[in-house]
């Protein structure tokens, strides 16, 4: 530790720390433009220099470390003076373009320029010019001339997001940043560098010349994308949103935003909007007054209940759901008789269910426990609640990781950005996967397998790290102190799903690890919170769709996209007699539907996400409903009032929130764990995998980053991305070659009855035997299952 | 794709670094393409960068960096002319005259026969030489006059 005094202020800070961070702890503010607390020290602006005891000349303050007793002066008069200089040489070719910039009114270096600039500059010769660029639909690089070279953007890539796309190309006066050879900057974290950029050289495409800053009002709010739970500022003019930055929060997502969460606000202000509810009537829709939306919706179940009987009313909704609505939708589902409602919309493998270890009453089931089967230790058996394992922050601190069946960059992009940053200090990270595509760090060992041989890879690890096999992935693992082992949305997805998991936590086990899942969306845990989920007498989401029910509620679904298989779940809801769809967007299911009834986002309502670390976060609503939509929440609750359902009487999501965690201790309650041995008395799940007929591949699917979920598909910059492209079918070079066809043309790939066509591209990283083809994705809606074989042809 | 000769080279310069440092062998591969084809086109920066592991944006950095290599064609000779202080005070600017008037050429042009490229250049740190010029940055040719000059293209020009 070192005492210094800046200011004439004590502070005691450790050996190493800058005088910047020192500073920034004892309350003082230096003035800076290349210094970042998240990046390396660039020192090349040198507007933070400072008078130091004892130096001859002033020092960077970012780059000086302290040493005991040193006196610091930030506003000396040979501090100020330096800080002056620098400013005017940084206005030196500044242009004066603050009235029509974007970044006015925000931007660092207008704001530091009051303090240190003078009014008139001593400079009369003539600017430089730098030329704009095209960088990508979410990035604008317009006016690079403001640019002040100080590298962050650069540093941000290469640090950060793991690639370097910008860069500082050319020298002296010349130097400018740009891509190589005018790419474009791909990466899902690009929209961070339009927050770090100290000027308004980079800007958001979306947003410019949309709004002032200082005409925006800024609300507190929870993504609704990926599992983290990333903190959102959703800023707001005129009831609607206009943009939406980070919320710093250092054991979330730190101070960035992956650029899904930051840009699908656009999605918000979709015009695929639903604003009215509407009603089929003889074949034609209609649009209605909610009461007669509702009672259409209540007449409709009761017949069904009735008639068919409540076990033939069936509720799919999205883990994008907001607690409150999954709470309300089960009790609805269950107030009518029917525990048929589940959110595991992707999910093939469901025989984890009732086989958790540990017992304990579920609260949120009925009270004489219908629904759940009495364990030999006379509780009910304990939900099996699949959440990280650990806290976020803990994840970042593991030396070892195992990472099974991700996507792990589009499928979680801030929680990558961590697992890097990590790597960097030295972890290592292995991988077994049935892709390998590249995670932008150093990865120790990869096993890269096709689907139906990921468990054989798994139970290899197990057995060797059973054995304490010091060599590949087990010898990585086993010399570890903090490991941790996880399971991505493609291993949960995964026809072996438990079986992938029983063998996971058995590694985790065997070497005194930490074992977890990669939460599919923003609400995955707080789904299983709320037990929208069947139990033991209901049917889960994949039963539904294979033994089709008379009756349909779509909570924010679309099934031909949100399904493992959505073939089958179309055709289950093409031969319903009664579809309900609450959704904020007007989407496919105008064609299959009876009633559409219009929620509001997350943006317009209030509401809990639960993150995949159990983090429970409560946000209200930025804006008010567009039209005539309304929380979800509200439409299940009067929904409930109309069919006499008892316990729905709250007034506001609190309530239903309380009602909802009443008496859940949820740190009790993130269960991961299996029973034991159930792995190895599991069937095997996957043989439909296994290629038959000539032609079969097995399919890898990938849910895109960008066709996730229903906010995001209608996000129009985020749809312009190379992420957002059409599908395309990749497989092995030898493959291709067997079929005879060349990368770059059509095949023609088939799923029970339907086939599409799809542009093929050799990657030479793909397992032989399998071909990769996205799900989620209107180009693919056609094809069955995510998982088993398809049918590949020349087309 | 990188010729086999220069993948040689790069691979002796590699045993200078250490194995996890391959981008210090950049600026000496980045040379060794300028040597075999006269300049250095994106494509073989890409090549580099695939080769050393490096990011392309980071090649393209060094490579626009240092003045030495071009980034595009300049002849099979490419003759730099040092324009600074000392050398323009001993008469620099006259040879520089006299080398475009006797090829044609202005500064950064190449002459039609694709045989001389004419750049110009900071201090070489020779100025007790001055004026002086670079050939392929290989060799200088120091206490220019339009006699030298006529010299050094004869020279050269005999060249295959
Ligand atoms: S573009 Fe912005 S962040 Fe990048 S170097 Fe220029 S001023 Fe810095
Ligand atoms: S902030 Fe210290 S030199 Fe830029
Ligand atoms: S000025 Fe020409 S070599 Fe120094």
């Amino acid at each position: 530790m070192a005492n210094i005094e800046i200011d004439g202020k004590q502070i005691e800070v450790e050996n190493g720390c800058t005088v910047i961070e020192a500073a920034r702890r004892a309350g003082v503010y230096i003035p800076h433009f290349c210094y970042h607390k998240k990046l390396s020290i660039a020192a090349n602006c040198r507007m933070c220099l400072v008078q130091i005891e004892k130096a001859p000349k002033p020092m960077p303050a970012c780059a000086t470390t302290v040493a005991e007793g040193m006196k610091v002066y930030t506003a000396s008069e040979m501090a100020v003076k330096a800080q002056k200089g620098v400013m005017e040489f940084l206005l030196i070719n500044h242009p004066l373009d603050c009235p029509i910039c974007d970044q006015g009114g925000e931007c660092e270096l207008q704001d530091q320029a009051v303090g240190y600039g003078s009014s008139a500059s001593r400079f009369h010769e003539e600017k430089r010019v730098v030329l704009h660029k095209d960088i990508g639909p979410l990035v604008s690089a317009e006016e690079m001339s403001r640019c002040i070279n100080c590298t962050r953007c650069v540093r941000f890539g290469q640090e950060i997001a793991g690639q370097m796309e910008l860069g500082q190309a050319f020298r002296g006066e010349h130097a400018e940043i740009m891509t190589f050879v005018n790419g474009s900057v791909n990466s899902e974290l690009s929209g961070n560098m339009i927050d770090i950029c100290p000027v308004g050289a980079l800007t958001s495409k979306p947003f410019r010349y949309t709004a002032r800053s200082w005409e925006l009002s800024r609300r507190r709010s929870v993504s609704p994308h990926d599992s983290l739970g990333s903190n959102l500022a959703v800023q707001v003019r005129n009831n609607r949103v206009m943009r939406v930055l980070p919320i710093e929060n250092e054991d979330i997502n730190e101070c960035w935003l992956s650029d899904k969460d930051r840009f699908s606000y656009e999605g918000l202000n979709s015009n695929e909007r639903l604003t009215r509810p509407m009603l089929k009537q003889d074949g034609k829709w209609q649009e209605v007054e909610w009461q007669t939306a509702l009672e259409f919706v209540a007449n409709g179940l009761r017949q069904i209940k009735d008639g068919a009987g409540a076990e033939q009313i069936g509720a799919l909704a999205t883990p994008h759901s907001t607690l409150e609505e999954l709470y309300l939708l089960q009790k609805l589902l269950r107030g009518i008789g029917s525990h048929n409602v589940d959110f595991r919309l992707r999910q093939s493998d469901f025989s984890a269910d009732g086989k958790q270890a540990g017992t304990h009453p579920h609260p949120n089931l009925p009270p004489e426990g219908e629904g759940a089967t009495v364990s030999s230790d006379g509780g009910e058996p304990r939900q099996f609640l699949p959440w990280l394992g650990m806290s976020v922050a803990d994840l970042g601190k593991a030396d070892r990781l195992l990472i099974i069946g991700s996507f792990l960059r589009k499928d979680h992009p801030l929680l990558a950005q961590r697992i890097r940053q990590a790597v960097k200090k030295g972890a290592q990270v292995s991988v077994i996967h049935s892709t390998d595509d590249d995670l932008l760090m150093n990865v120790a060992h990869k096993n890269i397998v096709a689907p139906n041989a990921m468990a054989d890879a798994l139970a290899q690890v197990a057995q060797d790290v059973a054995a304490k096999n010091n060599a590949g992935i087990s010898g990585s693992l086993l010399s570890g102190e903090r490991v941790v082992v996880l399971l991505g949305n493609f291993a949960q997805q995964h026809p072996q799903a438990a079986q992938l998991q029983s063998l996971a936590q058995q590694i985790a086990a065997a070497t005194n690890g930490k074992f977890g899942f990669l939460g599919e969306a923003a609400n995955s845990v707080g789904a299983y919170l709320a037990h929208a989920l069947p139990g033991t007498q209901g049917m889960n989401a994949a039963t539904m769709l294979s033994s089709p029910r008379k009756a349909y509620i779509l909570l924010n679904a679309e099934p031909e996209l949100d399904c493992a298989n959505p073939q089958q779940a179309m055709a289950a809801m093409q031969a319903a007699d009664l579809v309900v769809a609450i959704s904020a967007y007007k989407h496919h299911a105008v064609d299959y539907a009876d009633v559409l009834l219009p929620s509001a986002p997350f943006s317009e309502t209030s509401g809990t996400f639960v993150s995949t670390e159990g983090r429970v976060q409560s946000f209200k609503g930025a804006v008010k409903p567009q039209g005539e939509a309304r929380p979800a929440w509200k439409i299940l609750r009067v929904l409930g009032n109309l069919l006499n359902v008892s316990g729905f009487d709250q007034d506001n999501s609190e309530a239903v929130r309380d009602a909802a965690l009443a008496s859940v201790n949820i740190v009790e309650k993130l269960n991961n764990i299996l029973n034991e041995n159930v792995g190895r008395a599991m069937p095997d799940a996957v043989g439909e995998a296994h290629p038959t007929k000539t032609g079969g591949f097995q399919r890898i699917a990938e849910v895109p980053i960008y066709s996730a979920d229903a906010v995001v598909r209608r996000a129009a910059a985020l749809q312009k991305t190379r992420d957002a492209a059409v599908p395309r079918a990749a497989m092995h070079s030898a493959e291709l070659e067997k079929l005879g066809v060349q990368p770059g043309a059509q095949v023609k790939l088939s799923q029970g009855q339907c086939c599409v066509y799809l542009y093929a591209d050799a990657d030479d990283r793909l397992p032989k035997g399998a071909v990769r083809v996205a799900a989620g994705h209107a180009a693919t809606a056609d094809l069955g299952a995510m998982f088993g074989t398809i049918t590949v042809e020349r087309a | 794709m990188l010729s086999v000769q220069v993948q040689e080279k790069i691979e002796r310069e590699l045993r200078k670094y250490p194995a996890d440092q391959r981008q210090s062998a950049v600026m000496s591969a980045l040379r060794f393409v300028q040597d075999e084809k006269g300049w250095i086109e994106s494509s073989d920066m890409a090549d580099v960068a695939n080769y050393l592991g490096m990011a392309q944006m980071a090649v393209y950095e060094v490579a626009t960096f240092y003045h030495m290599y071009n980034l595009k064609p300049m002849g099979k000779h490419t003759l730099t002319v040092c324009t600074n202080l000392s050398c323009q005070l001993c008469g620099a600017e006259e040879v520089l005259g006299y080398i475009k008037d006797k090829l044609g050429i202005g500064i950064g042009e190449v002459t039609a026969d694709g045989k001389f490229g004419l750049r110009e250049a900071e201090c070489m740190g020779a100025c007790v030489e001055a004026p002086l010029l670079s050939v392929n940055n290989k060799r200088l040719c120091f206490r220019l006059t339009p006699a030298k000059v006529d010299q050094i293209l004869a020279e050269l020009g005999g060249q295959p």
